[in-house]
């Protein structure tokens, strides 16, 4: 299995085949794999972030953090990405790389990329990551955590 | 899809027979063999869950456009009675909250404007804000987002966006009611505080069309249409500020159903009661966001205006229509002959009212309300009418698109950006696009058979055909 777990092994446009996606109609089923929970979600984070662009691209500098609580994992990845995506937002951001940890019910994590410049490849805006498909595991090889997110 | 479930009521509607306590009413699915065969398993399995929501009137619907979605499937259509524990459901509007199509109507024929093209493909880019991380140059402070939650397509006239003669041709004239400004986190209102005025990405478009084909001359003639004429087509929504919202209630309505007691067969379903505080705080919300894309699109249509002005002496742009495609209405509809209060769910679908109407323009009101079907980039799309029979068969509700038939992944693999826009070019449609990802995903192969999805739609008694509209050039977020 390719456990995406740094920035170069993410893919800047959606694979033919890999780890990273899975099949929806209409919009896109994202994954993300690592050995703890917490590098799972940051797999998920670089999976959606690179439907928008080729994140090996995005340059670090400049950066935002954020915390939340929440109990229930799988509401956590919800939680997470949508924070991300906001922030880009709010902020004119596009994020290239991603952390977080957990401690209890409390999550804080951040991101970090640059402002849009016309170099960077225009993918598709996701508009948010939704409930569908939603699953946060433990497997064999580590953790999953994937859903389905709006485009 | 797998239809051997199905039982086929009529030519162009079928059922799935239910056992007893599997759901609180019947799904009615519209499309022929040929369409639904196409739609994926998932669309039966979410309708059916949505036939299992507590206070449902009539059966939970798909138009022939049905995909799937998350909680509803796209061309889901269900109404619910506040009075019978009817509930209201994040999952069953969507994330682009009043997601639509502004259609104008120009005075300029194709045969007058070919060379012209060109020029106003450059000039509609360049002056169009669109794709990922594309901002507008206008900036808006929360007390002004909030007169715009508020005031919808009036507020962004009051601006000098556009003409008061527009508000006519727009649902609810411009301007949703019951919006609540005040139950749109702060975090919506900021994302959107660049995002007036911008197409978006993925299905998002501006195109120039000409009226190809003639459907029902009489019809063409109320709403001005005649063979040659350029029409521009808007499809666009609520943008960040209804992503934001959605997200915002997504989370919140899944656990105040839990809290309320509502056994949700899809947690994408998340939903309260109408009448209760959560469903009301959502309502007010997406009346609210409502509003911002009725602006959103009033403005894109003034930016669209000033492109062609810029370009072709003496052209003119009337707004044919605006229609919403992601919503809930409260609307009143007949049910076994007595008038109700219903609040129906719209995902994916198009309102289209028919003749006789009071909600209907005055100049439409003979013939019925504007529905129009946008389709892929290489193919066209078709403005039909609402038709009376659609009141009884679809609590007057049509489709809304091609609808797609394989995932934006599955066209990645088929197709390349710079190659279609090439062969595009050379059957004389100019696609202008900063994302040769997006062409990919988008392209005409990885949608329905739009021609068919509009006899369906036909067919089926939901909308009659009245002109179909071939692309000219195509902006692509």
């Amino acid at each position: 299995m390719n456990i995406p777990t740094d920035r170069s092994a993410c893919p800047a446009a959606l694979p033919a085949s890999g780890d990273a996606y899975f099949e929806h109609d209409a919009d896109v089923g994202i994954v993300g794999r690592g050995a703890t929970l917490e590098e799972a979600f940051e797999a998920a984070a670089r999976a959606t972030f690179a439907i928008m662009t080729d994140i090996k691209a995005v340059r670090d500098e400049s950066s935002v953090s954020l915390e939340f609580e929440e109990a229930d994992a799988e509401l956590a990845l919800v939680r997470w990405l949508n924070l991300l995506l906001a922030m880009s937002h709010e902020e004119g951001l596009v994020f290239g790389r991603f952390w977080i940890e957990r401690d209890g019910v409390r999550w804080r994590g951040g991101a970090s990329g640059e402002a849009w410049r016309r170099e960077l490849e225009r993918g598709v805006e996701v508009k948010g990551a939704t409930l569908t498909m939603l699953k946060v595991r433990q497997t064999d090889e580590g953790w999953e955590a994937r859903c389905v997110v709006d485009v | 899809m797998d239809i051997s479930r199905l039982k086929q009521l009529d030519d162009w509607s079928w059922t799935v027979p239910l056992a007893p306590g599997e759901a609180r009413s019947d799904v009615k699915l519209y499309g022929n063999r040929e369409l639904l065969e196409t739609m994926d398993n998932k669309v039966l399995e979410q309708i059916t869950n949505v036939a299992r929501l507590p206070g449902l009137v009539g059966p939970a619907m798909t138009m022939p456009d049905a995909h799937w979605g998350y909680g509803f499937p796209i061309g889901g259509v269900a109404a619910f009675d506040p009075d019978q524990g009817g509930i209201i459901s994040a999952g069953g509007v969507g994330f682009d909250i009043s997601c639509g199509i502004r259609c104008l109507r120009s005075n300029l024929e194709l045969s007058g404007i070919t060379g012209a093209l060109p020029s106003l493909a450059r000039e509609l880019s360049e002056k169009i804000p669109a794709g990922v991380g594309e901002e507008g140059d206008l900036k808006l402070g929360t007390a002004e987002l909030d007169k715009v939650l508020a005031g919808g397509a009036r507020w962004a006239v009051e601006r000098g966006y556009g003409e008061s003669a527009d508000l006519e041709f727009i649902e609810e004239r411009g301007r949703m009611a019951g919006p609540v400004p005040d139950n749109v986190s702060a975090l919506a209102k900021k994302r959107q505080r660049g995002e007036m005025g911008t197409l978006g990405s993925g299905n998002h478009y501006l195109e120039v069309q000409v009226v190809d084909r003639i459907h029902d001359a009489a019809a063409a003639r109320a709403y001005g249409l005649s063979e040659g004429q350029i029409i521009v087509s808007i499809h666009c929504g609520s943008r960040g500020l209804g992503h934001q919202i959605g997200t915002d209630y997504l989370v919140s309505l899944a656990k105040a159903a839990s809290r309320l007691g509502i056994a949700l067969p899809d947690r994408e379903l998340a939903c309260a009661p109408i009448n209760t505080p959560e469903g009301r705080q959502y309502i007010g919300a997406m009346n609210a966001a409502m509003n911002c894309a009725l602006a959103n699109r009033q403005i894109l249509a003034h930016l669209t205006r000033a492109a062609f002005a810029r370009i072709i002496r003496g052209a003119s742009l009337d707004t044919l229509f605006d229609v919403s495609h992601n919503t809930c209405k409260a609307e009143r509809h007949q049910v076994e002959g007595q008038e109700r209060l219903l609040y129906v769910h719209r995902k994916g679908a198009t309102r289209a009212f028919g003749p006789g109407h009071p909600d209907v323009p005055e100049r439409y009101r003979e013939t019925g309300q504007p529905v129009i079907i946008g389709g892929s980039m290489g193919t066209g799309s078709y403005i039909l009418a609402g038709s009376a029979e659609s009141e009884q068969r679809a609590f007057a509700s049509a489709s809304h698109g091609a609808g797609r038939a394989m995932s934006r992944h599955q066209a990645l693999k088929q197709w390349r950006g710079r190659q279609l826009v090439d062969e595009l070019a050379e059957k004389g449609i100019l696609i202008r696009t900063r994302s040769m990802r997006g062409v990919a995903e988008e392209a005409p192969g990885a949608y329905k058979d739009v021609d068919l999805v509009a006899e369906a739609t036909e067919r089926a008694g939901l909308a009659r055909r009245v002109a179909f509209l071939r692309p000219k050039v195509c902006i692509k977020g």
